[in-house]
């Protein structure tokens, strides 16, 4: 594809996991669209994308848990579901639970014995952040808890390769502040990571290297650095009598939304862009310029952020 | 993987132990579970056949109802186990991520059978301390061996009708069918009333279910039955079964190819 910066060749042979020229549909709907990825070694890996963009579709294309349509699925040189790659292999999913009658304890032991070599559960309490919660129903937790015992469950096995389906959807700040600091955990811990999300500032916070996927196309991969600095610049927020199409064909405009009466228009050239604007429409008002943040980063990436919901 | 076999089968078994001990926790804990499966068909037996009969002329009613109760009470566990446990699972997610570890798929249904079981063969006791003790049924030992192996057995069956309705149907939907089936059934197929004092046209109509030729199954071991051959009973039972789990395969390829 053509998106590829410099850093992707391989830097420490073959990847862990890749999807090659992967295309998959839901009936009508193009969920991929002929989509490369690799995870390599030792990496956090951010695949980020708004709803619908296809990163659920991606990952269960690599743990085997959907039937590959067309192209090629490989982990750890074998494909996906293979036994030998859901040994050496953990899933957080986006899922609402396991059952709830059973207690944190009961679930760790269980997922604990599917694996040869398992972390003891006391560390992964620990990782978890769930020492004092392990006697209790999975049932009787909240969401954020219920999300860090899936967390667990997912390191149950000592994996080298763990996919985390978007991990903090759901959950409050807080609950995703802490949930992140288990997640750096991982990495600290030598293993490799694949996290979707969409959120920019969580990909931002956690990932070495950040795919950006829409309508189940890859359109942008790089450091969180090199992505943002994609789209360095400002916003400019305004009313004006200006129509959007025109402020859009500006050379300075590199996106334009509107948002209830106001424009926001992200460019890296606001002084030029707002002489323009003045020459046109003097009466320009309520006007605000900012840095950049990173969500309208992302929009201005995927390139039509007032339609984050819809498409595929 | 092609390391030597036997640790392999010790791993699978002591999956298979543990996945058991874990859901017949899960299904004790849950009240709604719990109660109706082994409650239902002990106080039904305590109420028609012991309270009801008690001083009446016959042991007959009691005997006939010790078959036809015991079927009725694994049909409960193994209908509610596999239809709404299963259907739950699936649509929570669980049986998803437990399908991308190592867990064996036949751990994962043995669990299911042996906590059918196991709830199966406490309504089975439960039922036999009463009709020995309480309402006097008199049979021979290896009368109620055959009762017993027989009510046991039936938990295959059931189970199949159970994973056929937890394949196919979405949670909230599940818990309802899987109510008509075990009322529906159980009722049509005479285990609460002798089929023969039902009309003919249902007496007809019981022929397509598991629950009719289990009880006639069970009615044939104390010579209640309506005495056709057990070659029929179980050509259809299997029959009616292999059915379900074809049903079953189909629902959950479906819900792979999602």
């Amino acid at each position: 594809m053509d998106p590829t910066p410099p850093a992707a060749a391989s830097e420490t042979g073959p990847p862990l996991a890749s999807l090659s020229g992967v295309s998959h549909r839901y009936g009508d709907v193009l969920a991929l669209d002929r989509l490369d990825l690799e995870v390599r070694k030792g990496e956090v890996l951010a695949v980020l994308g708004p709803n619908g963009a296809g990163k659920t579709t991606a990952v269960s294309l690599l743990l085997g848990t959907l039937t590959l349509q067309s192209g090629a699925a490989r982990v750890f040189g074998s494909v996906p579901d293979a036994a030998e790659v859901r040994r050496r292999r953990g899933a957080m999913l986006q899922v609402s639970g396991v059952p709830e009658t059973l207690t944190v304890a009961e679930h760790l032991a269980l997922f604990r014995a599917y694996y040869a070599a398992p972390l003891p559960t006391a560390r992964l309490l620990e990782m978890a952040g769930l020492q004092e919660l392990r006697d209790r129903r999975f049932g009787k937790l909240s969401g954020g808890q219920k999300q860090r015992v899936m967390f667990a469950l997912a390191l149950a096995g000592d994996p080298e390769l763990v996919f985390l389906d978007e991990p903090t959807a759901g959950l409050d700040l807080d609950g995703r502040r802490r949930l992140w600091d288990e997640i750096r955990g991982i990495k600290a811990a030598g293993r490799t990571a694949v996290l979707t999300t969409h959120y920019l500032e969580e990909a931002d916070a956690l990932a070495d290297r950040i795919v950006v996927i829409h309508r189940g196309r890859l359109i942008a991969a790089g450091s969180p650095e090199e992505i943002k600095s994609r789209t360095a610049g400002r916003v400019v927020r305004c009313v004006t009598s200006i129509g959007l199409e025109t402020v859009r064909a500006f050379p300075e405009t590199a996106s334009a939304e509107t948002r209830g009466q106001h424009f926001e228009i992200v460019t890296g050239a606001p002084e030029a862009l707002l002489r323009r604007m003045f020459q046109l429409d003097s009466g320009l008002s309520d006007l605000t310029v900012v840095g950049v943040g990173l969500e309208e980063a992302f929009l201005a990436l995927t390139g039509d952020g007032a339609d984050p919901e819809g498409g595929a | 993987m092609a390391a030597n076999t036997r640790p392999a089968l010790f791993w699978h078994l002591r999956i298979a132990l543990l996945e058991t001990r874990f859901q017949f926790l899960s299904s004790l804990r849950l009240p709604a579970f719990a109660i109706p499966t082994l409650l239902f068909p002990v106080f039904f037996y305590l109420f028609f056949a012991v309270v009801f009969q008690s001083g009446g002329p016959s042991l007959a009613a009691p005997t006939y109802m010790l078959a036809t109760y015991g079927v009725f009470g694994v049909l409960g566990p193994s209908i509610f186990g596999f239809g709404v446990g299963l259907a739950q699972e699936r649509d929570t997610g669980a049986l998803l991520l437990k399908r991308t570890t190592p867990m064996p798929a036949g751990a994962f249904l043995f669990a299911r059978v042996a906590t059918a079981a196991i709830f199966g063969a406490v309504v089975i006791g439960a039922l036999f301390l009463l009709a020995g003790f309480a309402a006097g049924v008199e049979l021979h030992r290896s009368q109620w061996f055959s009762l017993a192996g027989i009510i046991l057995a039936a938990v295959l069956p059931f189970s199949a009708i159970g994973l056929a309705i937890g394949a196919w149907a979405k949670q909230q939907a599940a818990v309802a069918v899987v109510n008509l089936v075990f009322i529906g059934m159980s009722l049509i197929s005479g285990l609460w009333v002798p089929i023969d004092m039902l009309p003919n046209v249902m007496q007809d109509i019981a022929i397509v279910f598991p629950a009719f030729h289990l009880g006639q199954l069970t009615l044939k071991v104390i010579d209640l039955d309506l005495g056709r051959p057990i070659w029929f009973h179980l050509v259809l039972l299997g029959g009616q079964t292999a059915v379900c789990l074809v049903a079953a395969a189909l629902g959950f390829r479906r819900f792979s190819g999602r």
